[in-house]
């Protein structure tokens, strides 16, 4: 497992593959040497402490944030300036936020459709049947019609999951998902993304859910200080922790 | 003594609000006579409409002259409205020196306007988008070429030095509205633009606009327009102060746009590039339904000032409503004390009745587009 951590190449079929990345906030160092390689199918659950630039290394997978050294191959396309390949990743990668964004002026159904219809050019009536398919399964189909003010923060998370998948990415992206919810909407929020994990998505999820990432991840990622400090498979992650950073952490928040 | 648990044994009932802490007589007690004071005032204003209200009734109706051919009737009855000297002068006041024979132009394009803009404001109007299209495309083509003729269609050419009252005032405010409110749009967007030549381009512009009186920039676009521009393309006398109408009122629009689009939680952008929206689909369809509902208060304030403002164009030489109106008032015939006062407070009504509605139209979408989104 440690092998692909190692920023040389195992083939043109990475999902992602960071090599060396650097990431400055005006002198602030965020991204110090990402080398982080993710297999298609893999689900890698990325934790450690706020401010430790979890949140800004998703974000570099969907030019949310721009590196500044280094490289992101994201699906075969190396992200640059170059609007063209941007757009072309965005389209294959879906995002799912800590506060939601659900379009505030859009039903929840059209808040599914509006992607597909503009950007895939799915014919409206395609997009809509494939949205109802997506609000089924994420079990909010009754609230299809309502606007997202009018539903709970775990209804609205699962309908914004429902948003991102209606662009079939082969690539899910989650910013910590569960952190704005209230505590009895946090379970329906993760079976939803268990789910999906079963299903072989390739998946990043930044996230303090450590049940989740014991259950669901391939590997998880511990970053502090902008950079990589651990990384394994979860057993040997939650049992054995090698570097003392991360026995703090747990230590921390597993009592 | 109690131990500290407690476990409910029955649901408590629901029960009906008190007595008078509802209802129209418990409202009157509570908001109009809820303190010595409160009930003085209440009084007092009260006392002063029934003063008031029925002299102003009886100076408007029935004190009133509503039918003479020349002012000796309202000389002679100085206490009442002189409603005679609008009708008489009502043509003049809607047309302006437009050809009589031609008049029936400016109608049909008032008439056609009037149901085109029905059609647009009724919300739930049937093919919308249609309406839409017919009034920004087909109508102002049809406008153009009605009003001023077409030697091609058989309609004698009007030059626009004839246009004028009502029909004038009409047309600045709707060209106004209409070209301020994208043109506002595209200058709020240039001025949060990343290009640095876009951005700064519009704030010279935004900031330049806004520091400079709206008369200056009537003169400006009426006498530095033609220099600017070849002597074969000079627009004609009524463009130009159009032009600057939309101009002055396009900097005021951007600014309230601005606030719009600063409002807008920045996770509503990024969710949209997120899922792959370029930069114009991300504005049309995210940001801008959102940033603009939010400020759909400011925007008709600005509707409002604009229509206001419309009246100014007679320093540079357009006769609108107002200008029609001063020319009636001049009118020997009709010279007299009442006049001015019946003139004016007529021109009142009109603008009232106009900014009022555009007040109340706007105050029904904001209802409607609130619906549904808490």
């Amino acid at each position: 497992m440690s092998g692909s951590l190692a920023s040389a190449d195992g083939g043109g079929a990475a999902a992602i593959r960071f090599a060396g990345v650097h990431k400055w906030y005006g002198s602030f160092h965020v991204l110090r040497n990402i080398n982080l390689t993710v297999e298609p199918g893999e689900r890698i659950v990325v934790c450690g402490p706020s401010g430790s630039g979890k949140s800004t290394l998703i974000r570099c997978v969907n030019r949310l944030e721009k590196h500044q050294r280094g490289s992101i191959v994201v699906d075969g396309v190396e992200l640059t300036d170059d609007i063209k390949r941007i757009d072309e990743v965005r389209r294959e990668v879906g995002m799912v936020f800590q506060n939601f964004n659900l379009f505030p002026h859009l039903t929840i159904l059209e808040n599914c459709t509006l992607a597909p219809i503009w950007v895939r050019k799915m014919a409206k009536h395609d997009a809509e049947e494939l949205a109802t398919r997506l609000l089924t399964r994420v079990k909010i189909l009754d609230q299809a019609h309502k606007y997202p003010g009018q539903l709970s923060g775990g209804q609205q998370q699962r309908a914004a999951i429902a948003r991102a998948l209606c662009m079939t990415p082969k690539i899910m992206l989650f910013d910590e998902p569960t952190s704005s919810l209230d505590p009895e909407m946090v379970k329906e929020v993760l079976e939803t993304m268990t789910a999906l994990a079963q299903e072989g998505k390739t998946m990043i999820v930044v996230t303090h859910e450590m049940g989740f990432a014991r259950q669901v991840a391939d590997r998880v990622v511990f970053m502090d200080m902008g950079e990589i400090v651990e990384v394994n498979a979860p057993l040997p992650f939650f049992e054995h922790p090698q570097h003392e950073r991360t026995k703090l952490f747990l230590s921390q928040i597993l009592q | 003594m109690d131990s500290l648990a407690y476990v409910r044994e029955a649901p408590e009932p629901e029960e009906a609000p008190p007595m008078l802490s509802s209802g129209a007589l418990a409202c009157a007690r509570a908001n109009l006579f809820s303190s010595i004071g409160s009930t003085f005032v209440t009084v007092g204003c009260v006392a002063l409409v029934a003063y008031l209200l029925p002299q102003l009734a009886a100076w408007a109706m029935t004190r009133a002259i509503w039918s003479a051919s020349d002012g000796a009737a309202c000389r002679q009855h100085q206490d009442g409205a002189c409603w005679a000297f609008v009708i008489a002068k009502w043509d003049y006041l809607r047309f302006g020196s437009y050809p009589v024979a031609e008049r029936w132009r400016v109608d049909l394009v008032e008439a056609v306007g009037a149901l085109l803009i029905v059609w647009l404001l009724w919300t739930n109007a049937p093919r919308r988008a249609w309406g839409a299209l017919l009034f920004f495309v087909a109508y102002p083509i049809l406008a153009l070429v009605l009003l001023r003729g077409s030697s091609l269609l058989g309609l004698p050419i009007v030059d626009t030095l004839l246009w004028g009252g009502i029909f004038v005032s009409l047309l600045t405010a709707v060209v106004g509205i209409v070209f301020s409110l994208p043109l506002g749009v595209l200058l709020a967007l240039g001025r949060r633009s990343p290009l640095p030549v876009v951005r700064v381009a519009s704030v010279v512009f935004i900031e330049f606009v806004r520091g400079v009186p709206f008369i200056t920039i009537l003169f400006m676009a009426n006498n530095l327009l033609p220099l600017f521009l070849p002597e074969a393309w000079t627009p004609d006398r009524l463009l130009r102060p159009l032009a600057g109408i939309v101009i002055f009122s396009a900097a005021y629009m951007a600014e309230e746009v601005r606030g719009g689009l600063q409002s807008l939680n920045r996770g509503q952008y990024e969710a949209a590039m997120a899922l792959g929206l370029n930069y114009p689909r991300m504005m049309a369809l995210v940001i801008l339904p959102q940033a603009l509902t939010l400020v759909i208060p400011g925007i008709v304030n600005n509707f409002v000032g604009l229509f206001m403002d419309t009246t100014l164009v007679s320093v540079v030489g357009v006769t609108d409503f107002l200008e029609a109106m001063n020319n009636a008032i001049k009118d020997p015939v009709w010279a007299g004390p009442t006049i001015m006062v019946t003139g004016y407070v007529f021109a009142g009504i009109f603008y009232f009745c106009f900014c009022y509605g555009m007040a109340r139209y706007s105050a029904h979408v904001e209802r409607i587009l609130a619906k549904g989104r808490k």
